[in-house]
């Protein structure tokens, strides 16, 4: 867990006033939140960037620090690390305002089959409302549950359990 | 003269009737089965009238009558209730014998139980098969049953002479002639194909349903087996469609546009229940099966209220809901009313199951270890009867004897659907062409 909570935060920028106050509300955040940084002028229509299209899912898995949330187990809360991760999201649905996107919530294999369902949409809907807090309209916002059916991780140990309690943002392209 | 002193034992305590217990459910006793499952039952093949070709599997009537006492023999033998010697181990007999035994010749053997049947070709390409049972100690015929099948069914004829002597010896319901619903699965742990399936209670007649190009999961027979209630991703969504076993067509139980899973039907197969998560918030809602009417939303807890199974008589449900902060067990009245949590013990509780008996409750049992558990409805008498690293999702016998589950391996996520008897002596690991999870366990076939 520690491990994946570690991984490099990219900048953000604050998109709303409220976003940080918000966060910082719900649960003291283990590490502080980075710098504001400038805002970099909106790129035009089919400009690439290393041949990355804007726009694109190559380009929000570049630009947003994750696509991936984490959960404690049997848990749906969004930690201040989650957080970071959402506000990036956020960021970049900000910029692109005419994109979509799934959340996919997902279960470790240490659950029954149909809770896990009704969990991993529990979960896809927390980071949903996180996204929703921030600003982004709902209806660009759908959620999908995988249960235990998806697992990223293999192994029956802790440390597979943990990167598989998820959601997962996929833009629709 | 011992057998059949044991036998009239066992049967006085099988038979005896179930006591409303104080917490209001009721209980049933699990007594010790070992004395009557000692018997030594002989299964020679039954004899043809005359072996004549028949569009049955075995191609003719004499083919088919020693796979019918195979069949029967399997039945009985595989579910760890008797010690039947069948008809590969055994003399033939006359047509002429199966309504006259021999029984000298038996009891020479050391059987105490003798089952004869016979085949003989209907009108219309149907079959007619006898089945008797007698005891040969007391040299007498103990009941008779005679079947007329029609070639694709033949494999029935065994199963229902199975269930005559199963229910004869032990004074419990049938539950042989009865298929099960299920998922097939092969592939990778992190991208598994995921079928649905069907086959009868011993594996015989095993049909895919769908393909695999999308996920399937949670299957349920409807009481009278012409349609199967199940998850499917078809559309990229989880979404429970009902299955027409005739017609191969299938429709949404609820087009909401939101997440529909762990369907359930009503024992007089009129109502589905279904669970829908709306805004991360999981209930239960129950849905007219025969299409139309607005669906009747039956809990309304800020959790995870799911699945739901039947009393016998329709009028509770018992469902699983982590309302308390854990999985735990609830019951209800049909119509949503009097919610009460009945699980008070270590762990959480998971995937309630009412027996068709209405005595227990099976379910599954997270305290580490993933078990097979039972309880009675009021929460009282906790039984833990497997205890492996993952067993899941109980499923009952028609009888409420056996329960079917389905047990994942560590790391490896291999999947294989396992069946063990009340007493939890009796475990066993179902043969499937794949591995294999969700069972659904029908009632006896109509």
């Amino acid at each position: 867990m520690s491990i994946l909570r570690n991984r490099t935060i990219a900048p953000i920028i604050l998109i709303a006033a409220g976003s940080l106050a918000l966060g910082a509300c719900k649960t003291t955040p283990k590490e502080l939140p980075p710098e504001p940084t400038q805002t970099p002028a909106p790129t035009g229509g089919m400009d690439t960037v290393n041949g990355i299209v804007p726009g694109s899912q190559a380009d929000f898995l570049a630009k947003v620090s994750s696509d991936t949330v984490y959960f404690d187990t049997d848990e749906s809360n969004i930690d201040s690390a989650d957080m970071a991760t959402l506000q990036s999201q956020a960021q970049w649905l900000m910029q692109f305002t005419n994109k979509r996107i799934t959340i996919e919530g997902h279960c470790d294999e240490r659950g029954t089959r149909e809770y896990n369902l009704a969990l991993g949409e529990r979960r896809a809907n927390a980071a949903k409302n996180y996204l929703v807090g921030l600003g982004i309209d709902a209806s660009r916002i759908s959620t999908l549950s995988y249960g235990k059916e998806r697992p990223k991780a293999m192994g029956s140990n802790e440390g597979a359990w943990a990167q598989n309690r998820r959601a997962v943002t996929v833009t629709v392209q | 003269m011992k057998t059949t002193t044991l036998i009239a034992a066992a049967l006085v305590a099988l038979s005896a009737p179930a006591a409303f217990a104080q917490d209001g459910g009721l209980v049933g006793s699990v007594s010790d089965e070992s004395e009557w499952q000692d018997l030594g039952i002989a299964i020679p093949a039954f004899p043809a009238q005359q072996d004549v070709a028949t569009a049955a599997a075995p191609k003719t009537t004499g083919a088919l009558g020693v796979e019918l006492a195979r069949i029967i023999t399997a039945d009985l033998k595989n579910n760890g209730l008797f010690k039947p010697v069948g008809p590969d181990a055994l003399p033939r007999i006359s047509f002429g014998e199966a309504t006259n035994p021999q029984f000298p010749r038996w009891q020479s053997m050391g059987s105490e139980m003798l089952v004869h049947g016979f085949v003989k070709a209907a009108a219309n390409e149907q079959l007619t098969v006898g089945c008797y049972l007698y005891d040969v100690q007391l040299q007498t015929e103990l009941v008779r049953e005679g079947y007329v099948v029609s070639p694709a069914d033949w494999r029935r004829a065994a199963h229902k002479c199975a269930d005559l002597v199963y229910s004869r010896l032990s004074g419990e319901d049938p539950f042989f002639d009865s298929k099960i619903a299920y998922i097939a699965e092969s592939g990778p742990k992190g991208n598994r194909r995921k079928r649905l399936a069907i086959m009868d209670s011993d594996g015989a007649n095993h049909r895919f349903i769908t393909s695999g190009t999308s996920t399937a999961l949670t299957p349920r027979y409807s009481p009278d087996y012409s349609k199967i209630a199940y998850l499917s991703y078809s559309d990229g969504n989880p979404r429970i469609y009902v299955y027409d076993v005739n017609s191969g067509r299938q429709h949404l139980v609820a087009d909401t546009g939101s997440t529909t899973f762990a369907p359930r039907w009503s024992p007089d197969g009129k109502w589905i229940l279904y669970s829908m998560a709306i805004g991360g918030n999981t209930d239960i809602y129950r849905v007219s099966s025969a299409g139309g009417g607005r669906p009747v939303k039956l809990t309304s807890s800020p959790g995870i209220d799911i699945g739901g199974s039947y009393s016998p008589d329709g009028s509770k449900i018992v469902f699983e809901s982590d309302r308390s902060g854990s999985q735990q067990i609830y019951v209800m009245d049909a119509d949503g009313g009097n919610q009460k949590r009945v699980s008070f013990f270590g762990g959480r509780a998971a995937t309630p199951e009412w027996s068709p008996r209405g005595d227990q409750i099976a379910f599954t049992h997270i305290a580490g270890n993933f078990r097979i558990a039972t309880m009675t409805p009021g929460g009282g008498n906790l039984r833990n009867l497997t205890d492996a690293w993952q067993d899941e999702a109980p499923t009952w016998s028609p009888n409420g004897r056996i329960i079917q589950f389905f047990r994942t391996e560590r790391n490896s996520g291999e999947t294989s659907l396992w069946q063990v008897d009340l007493t939890g002596r009796h475990l066993r690991k179902l043969d499937t062409p794949e591995n294999a999870s969700d069972p659904s366990w029908g009632p006896v076939r109509p």
